[in-house]
């Protein structure tokens, strides 16, 4: 059974606006609909461009954002529907590292004092000593000395920093551990470092890792299995080489033609799927297929009108298009001069001569 | 030689670097401080601030004269537009009454010091109780929270909505005529910017990661507002602090100088001194000037040090 389990999870913030009262008059749909599972001891990579949900999907899990439906099932119990002191206590049990290591340091907290204060919160360690031998264990673990013990966070450098986080969230012994974006805040040579250490501590502890990052090497490195998300829900979610050896939803295959190749003549003749427009607003996405605006391969009239579900193609390789078989075996081609489609769906913008489908000139 | 200068400087390198091995961490009011001992502008503020303070403990004492005695009444005739000014006895001259006027500016430290550091501490204990329990309820409260800060906020608003000054006058008008008076009325006009204040940098502090970090671990609420938000949203009001005793002596000198005052003559203030000079500013202006100075001087002091402490403390500054 897997250890975690999220079942249509949806986590939408309302839009308020007023001048004596608040009314709500939209709503912002920043996960909508999220079906995943995480095994227990598997890396589950989540990436998707800034502004997908990838971030507060993670923290609906935690309950650090409030989920407006669905459920999170972990370990067999549904943490949406626990009560609130229920939930503190089972927080041991799932712990997060955030993307801001000196953010997420109290900066008038010793080093001593932040990795304690969760074993307090949870009554592990029965004194001070015997807390602090177990602090000290932890930080060999992770790579720092035992004289950061009396130290505050902005002694450190980056790279420690983070390795501070890790250790907060493995001193209370955790089964799933929620990365957002470990690394993006570091240097490229000090990523691997942390990356590596991230792995070590899977396999000497057993932990099972949800990853969410947007830098697909990262993921690609770290990750069993990957989902990728788009305008708050989930569009493709394979095995991590299967992913990488075939991409099956258009907005894969053009995330991962973006990562250059590191062979000139390869990365020269390589097809590359260029998107046109922007992410269109998580308070207004677009009907039907959420990706259609800006789809090379986008077919009328289904892709506008009907949102496709998951579905299985075969080896746990789940695909949210309706041509996805077809533009595999290539009945289905891509549009290449398509006008920029954005303009043709925001309403109140004249549509152009002839319907907006001649081609235009590509700008750069 | 150049393998001596060599030497020296791997010397220098490894005495530093042991320093730096040895060196326990230093938390950031420690660092804050020392940031401060650098600061001309802080060096100046505490000096003036420290005379200040000195002058209001021995300035009883070191007074040449009794403060209140009318020594030389019968050299001072006010009808007649007859004063006495600096002299080798009287160092600042005499005041309306035949006071000596040093005297009379060196006890009277004492009084405007009480009244400022009195009405700041209420200011800041009570807008600080009010703006912490706003800034935890809207932040951690849920709805109750929201409606709890919403009903403190309206009324700090309504304070809000009248100049402090007035606020104080009418507060002293209903209280009556005292030195107690004079300290409620000034510290009850400061509290909304303690209470605003407060709330505000709570909630700021409220949606720093650390704050969602400590969640997530797992710490109870009234743990993450005591021990996390609050120490972290202190420092504005700390500075604030400084500078609302600069604007607290000023306004308990506007009291005394609307007759809203201390009433009590035996113990000198320089608020009152200044009220009572403003009477003869056409025939003897200096008798004004020196209390005036000194209420400058002791703001201008505490008005550095409160600015220099704000740099200190502010983080994107920190080295």
């Amino acid at each position: 059974m897997s250890l975690l389990e999220l079942d249509d999870v949806k986590v939408h913030f309302p839009v308020k606006r007023g001048v004596l009262f608040d009314r709500t008059v939209g709503h912002v749909y920043a996960v909508d609909g999220v079906s995943l599972s995480v095994e227990a001891g598997q890396t589950y990579g989540l990436v998707g461009e800034s502004g997908c949900g990838k971030t507060t999907l993670g923290r609906a899990v935690l309950r650090l954002t409030d989920i407006t439906s669905g459920r999170v099932v972990f370990d067999g119990t549904d943490l949406a529907a626990l009560p609130d002191e229920e939930m503190r206590r089972t927080r041991h049990r799932l712990q997060m590292v955030f993307q801001d290591p000196l953010g997420s340091l109290n900066p008038r907290q010793n080093i001593e004092s932040i990795l304690a204060e969760g074993m307090a919160a949870h009554g592990i360690g029965a004194n001070r000593e015997e807390r602090r031998e177990r602090i000290v264990e932890i930080l060999r673990r992770v790579g720092l000395p035992a004289g950061a013990l009396s130290r505050y966070p902005h002694e450190f450098s980056g790279g420690q920093r983070q390795r501070i986080g890790i250790a907060r969230a493995i001193v209370l012994e955790p089964d799933l551990i929620i990365c957002d974006e470990p690394v993006s805040a570091l240097d490229v040579s000090i990523q691997a470092q942390v990356l590596n250490l991230l792995e070590e501590l899977q396999d000497a502890l057993g932990l099972t890792y949800l990853v969410i990052a947007h830098d697909l090497a990262v993921v690609r490195h770290i990750s069993d299995r990957i989902g990728v998300m788009y305008l708050g829900s989930l569009v493709e979610e394979a095995p991590s080489d299967a992913l990488y050896a075939e991409p099956r939803h258009p907005y894969t295959r053009a995330l991962m033609s973006a990562v250059p190749v590191p062979d000139p003549e390869v990365e020269d003749n390589r097809e590359r799927i260029l998107l046109r427009g922007d992410l269109p607003s998580p308070a207004n996405p677009p009907a039907g297929c959420r990706f259609h605006t800006r789809c090379p391969w986008r077919q009328p009239e289904r892709c506008d009108t009907e949102r496709p579900a998951l579905t299985d193609l075969g080896d746990g390789h789940r695909v949210a298009c309706h041509y996805a078989a077809e533009i595999a075996d290539g009945t289905v081609q891509p549009i290449r001069d398509l006008a920029p489609p954005v303009l043709r769906d925001v309403p109140g913008v004249p549509a152009q001569a002839g319907g907006g489908e001649e081609p235009v000139p590509a700008a750069s | 030689m150049s393998t001596t200068t060599k030497s020296a400087k791997i010397d220098r390198l490894a005495e530093l670097t042991a320093r730096n091995e040895t060196a326990s961490g230093a938390s950031l009011w420690v660092e804050a401080f020392r940031r401060l001992r650098r600061s001309k502008m802080a060096l100046i503020g505490a000096a003036i601030m420290a005379v200040f303070v000195v002058l209001a403990i021995v300035g009883p004492w070191i007074a040449p004269y009794s403060p209140t005695a009318q020594t030389w009444r019968d050299e001072v005739f006010v009808n007649r537009g007859e004063f006495v000014g600096p002299r080798g006895d009287n160092w600042l001259g005499l005041d309306h009454l035949g006071r000596d006027l040093f005297s009379r500016l060196l006890v009277g430290t004492r009084q405007t010091l009480l009244v400022g550091v009195v009405s700041t501490v209420l200011a800041f204990v009570v807008g600080a109780v009010i703006g912490g329990v706003s800034g935890a309820a809207l932040a951690f409260g849920g709805r109750v929270g929201r409606q709890i800060d919403t009903v403190l906020m309206r009324l700090i608003d309504m304070m809000l909505a009248l100049p402090s000054l007035l606020l104080a006058v009418s507060i002293a008008a209903v209280l009556g005529q005292s030195l107690t008076t004079v300290m409620i009325a000034v510290g009850v006009a400061q509290i909304p910017i303690f209470a605003r204040l407060l709330r505000g940098s709570m909630l700021a502090q409220a949606g720093a990661d650390y704050v969602l970090a400590a969640r997530s671990l797992g710490v109870r609420r009234r743990r993450i507002v005591l021990a996390h938000v609050l120490p972290n949203s202190l420092g504005p009001l700390i500075v604030q602090s400084t500078l609302a005793l600069a604007t607290a002596i000023i306004e308990a000198a506007a009291l005394s100088y609307l007759g809203l005052g201390n009433p009590d003559a035996s113990q000198p203030e320089w608020g009152v001194m200044l009220a009572q000079a403003q009477r003869f500013f056409d025939q003897e202006p200096m008798m004004a000037v020196y209390p005036a100075l000194g209420i400058i001087i002791t703001s201008l002091g505490f008005t550095l040090l409160g600015e220099a402490m704000r740099e200190a403390l502010d983080p994107r500054l920190r080295s």
